[in-house]
């Protein structure tokens, strides 16, 4: 490792003059229930490695980040992948900035889905949630007036989606098999996709309107037969229009929470939300923690015709905070489908180890989970995971 | 012998405060505190915050502060997280108000998400510290209600002797005692009581240095919690002002790319 960050040294004037940050994670995961495929591993170790460089200039100015991200999986090859999360040039002026790259960018305000966040593709092998992403080409510019904030996107090249490989869990049955992947633009994962996003803030209220007109982020995703005679499942990534919606209106300890979207593509018209509150009680029984109850419906107007799990699901959550010296916190809840009998648990915990290390843990079922629910397929891939992270 | 005591008489009058009630005297005060503090305009400075619990066992954190004087209103605020190392990167962008809550984002690097936070959650600890948000942000004169107590010395110093009372119900405070020192008008010592009214901390202001010849700023303040046994020490060091900060660098764009 070392030798690399030396090499990347001997590029003049660059990467000896910023700042390296970032981390190194052990993660071990133990399923409990046996596997739909015996092909697949009741327990995997891995490593993850996610350094970062900073380097400014220019009286702050013009910023330069590289951030690589590499895992290795002990059981999963397809896990076994590295990313380049991150490499942006970044120039600031007045009211206005400019980022050209490879970057990372989040939209939204919900906390059981991330309904409108649709700039960057999901890294899927990383965790079923959803919420690590691959880095996405991009060319933004962004103007901050009093009006408000307009970013502009130029989004060249397209991310295909990382599903687990044959030997890992939390995956579909029968695979997905990415070399099969196919597109509705004739332009495949070369196209140039556009996007804006104005969002504001006016007193208690957080706004943003957003649309997007490009390659659609989640495939289809079609049984086909491979090279092999398998059967698999070939991605198909559709181009749609999509307008979305984010709103947060903060009242006192009450966070009231809105994100929806309508989208259009040759095949169908979509209109789906999510929303919600977060209510928190300060100080919980004379102490110093603080006890978040969190509250959300997730609604997909094709219900159970949707290829999305949550079409009419309700999350019910709890957000506990410390607020000690080690920022302990845990975050758990279900989602229930109102449809049928399917449940899903989820437990996060984290908590600082001295000054230098992380410990984590997530617990993920799913119960009652019908054969006609896309979540069936992992519903046999209950987890344990923790992780020790090192941060330098 | 008349003009002797009319001498007296005149000498008396301030004291007697000219019919001010101890309220008024308070006030007085406090607007004298914030008349030499106005006008700095912004302000960059680092700050290293030493927690010790009572076993001594002590942990660091390490964060940048940019503040923007905004008139007629609370400063802007940009704090930025550099240590322990696993929260570098994240930030915290508040704008103070006179009276209601201050608005509130936090940043989330590993994310990249801003997330607009419950700032009435003022009174909890601010990084595991002994501090409370309310400790440190920007204090406004109507922030609370005032009531002069006595003049007395401590150190050596001539200071007056005050009370104030929060105004917002959500303060984790009912009552402060702040030894304010009568030559610059800058707090000493602030006795922090809880809201079952008993003594919680105590804050002391040391090392105080003058910057553009006229603004104060202590260079540590010490937090002593009488009730865990624990304390913090705020050390406040690289202060830079009117370094032309703008409210554009007070924005969503800038809590993003804060570094």
């Amino acid at each position: 490792m070392k030798h690399w960050i030396k090499a990347l040294c001997l590029i003049p004037s660059l990467a000896c003059a910023g700042e390296w940050a970032g981390y190194i994670e052990g993660q071990g995961r133990y399923f409990t229930q046996e596997a739909l495929d015996p092909a697949q591993t009741d327990s995997t170790l891995s490593l993850a490695f996610e350094p970062e460089y900073y380097h400014a200039w220019d009286d702050d100015r013009q910023s330069f980040i590289f951030r690589p991200f590499l895992r290795w999986d002990s059981q999963d090859n397809s896990r076994t992948h590295a990313d380049i999360r991150e490499l942006l040039w970044i120039h600031v002026g007045d009211e206005w900035e400019v980022q050209a790259g490879i970057g990372k960018v989040f939209w939204g305000v919900t906390e059981a889905r991330h309904l409108v966040d649709v700039i960057n593709q999901t890294d899927l092998v990383e965790n079923p949630d959803g919420e690590q992403k691959l880095g996405q080409p991009m060319f933004k510019l962004s103007f901050e007036k009093t009006w408000g904030v307009l970013d502009l996107y130029a989004l060249p090249g397209f991310r295909e989606r990382t599903f687990p490989g044959e030997e890992g869990r939390l995956r579909s049955h029968p695979r997905v098999d990415n070399d099969l992947a196919s597109y509705e633009s004739g332009a495949g994962n070369k196209r140039v996709d556009l996007a804006l996003r104005w969002s504001h803030s006016l007193g208690d209220w957080d706004i943003g309107l957003a649309h997007f007109y490009g390659t659609n982020r989640n495939p289809l995703l079609q049984p086909i037969l491979n090279s092999a005679n398998e059967i698999v499942l070939a991605p198909y990534y559709e181009l749609i229009h999509q307008t979305s919606l984010d709103l947060q209106a903060t009242k006192g300890d009450w966070l009231w929470k809105l994100e929806a979207l309508y989208s259009t593509s040759d095949r169908e018209d979509v209109f789906s939300y999510t929303g919600g509150f977060e209510y928190t009680f300060i100080g919980l029984g004379d102490s110093d923690m603080d006890l978040g109850v969190l509250t959300e419906y997730m609604y997909d107007e094709r219900g159970d015709n949707a290829p999305i799990a949550f079409e009419n699901d309700t999350f019910i959550g709890l957000r506990l905070t410390a607020n000690d010296e080690q920022s302990s916190e845990l975050l758990t809840g279900v989602i229930k489908d109102m449809d049928s009998s399917a449940w899903l648990y989820n437990l996060e915990a984290s908590r600082r180890i001295g000054d230098a290390w992380k410990a984590s843990a997530q617990i993920r079922l799913w119960i009652d989970v019908p054969e006609d629910d896309p979540l069936y397929t992992i519903s046999q891939d209950d987890y344990i995971e923790f992780n020790l992270a090192r941060y330098f | 012998m008349k003009r002797l005591l009319l001498i007296v008489l005149c000498s008396l009058l301030p004291l007697t405060g000219n019919a001010m009630t101890p309220e008024e005297q308070g006030l007085e005060i406090v607007r004298e505190v914030d008349r030499r503090d106005t006008g700095f305009h912004d302000f960059k400075a680092t700050m290293t915050m030493l927690l010790r619990n009572k076993h001594g066992e002590e942990s660091l954190r390490h964060m940048r502060t940019n503040a923007l004087e905004v008139e007629n209103d609370g400063d802007k605020t940009l704090i930025i997280f550099d240590r322990p190392r696993d929260v570098k990167g994240t930030a915290l962008l508040s704008y103070s108000h006179k009276t209601g809550s201050d608005d509130q984002w936090l940043y989330l690097p590993a994310l990249k998400r801003v997330k607009r936070i419950a700032s009435r959650n003022k009174s909890g600890p601010f990084m595991g510290s002994e501090f409370a948000y309310e400790d440190l942000s920007s204090q406004e004169v109507e922030k609370y209600t005032y009531k002069y107590i006595r003049d007395e010395q401590l150190n050596s110093k001539d200071v007056l002797v005050q009370e104030r009372y929060p105004v917002d119900p959500n303060s984790g405070y009912t009552r402060q005692m702040v030894w304010v020192d009568k030559a610059e008008y800058i707090p000493l010592k602030i006795e922090l009581y809880d809201r079952k009214k008993a003594l919680l901390k105590t804050l002391e202001f040391k090392s105080y240095k003058q910057y553009l010849d006229r603004y104060w700023r202590a260079s540590e303040m010490f937090m002593q919690n009488h009730q865990t046994g624990k304390s913090t020490l705020l050390t406040w060091e690289d202060y830079k002002f009117r370094t032309g900060l703008k409210s554009s660098n007070f924005g969503k764009n800038s809590l993003k790319r804060a570094r």
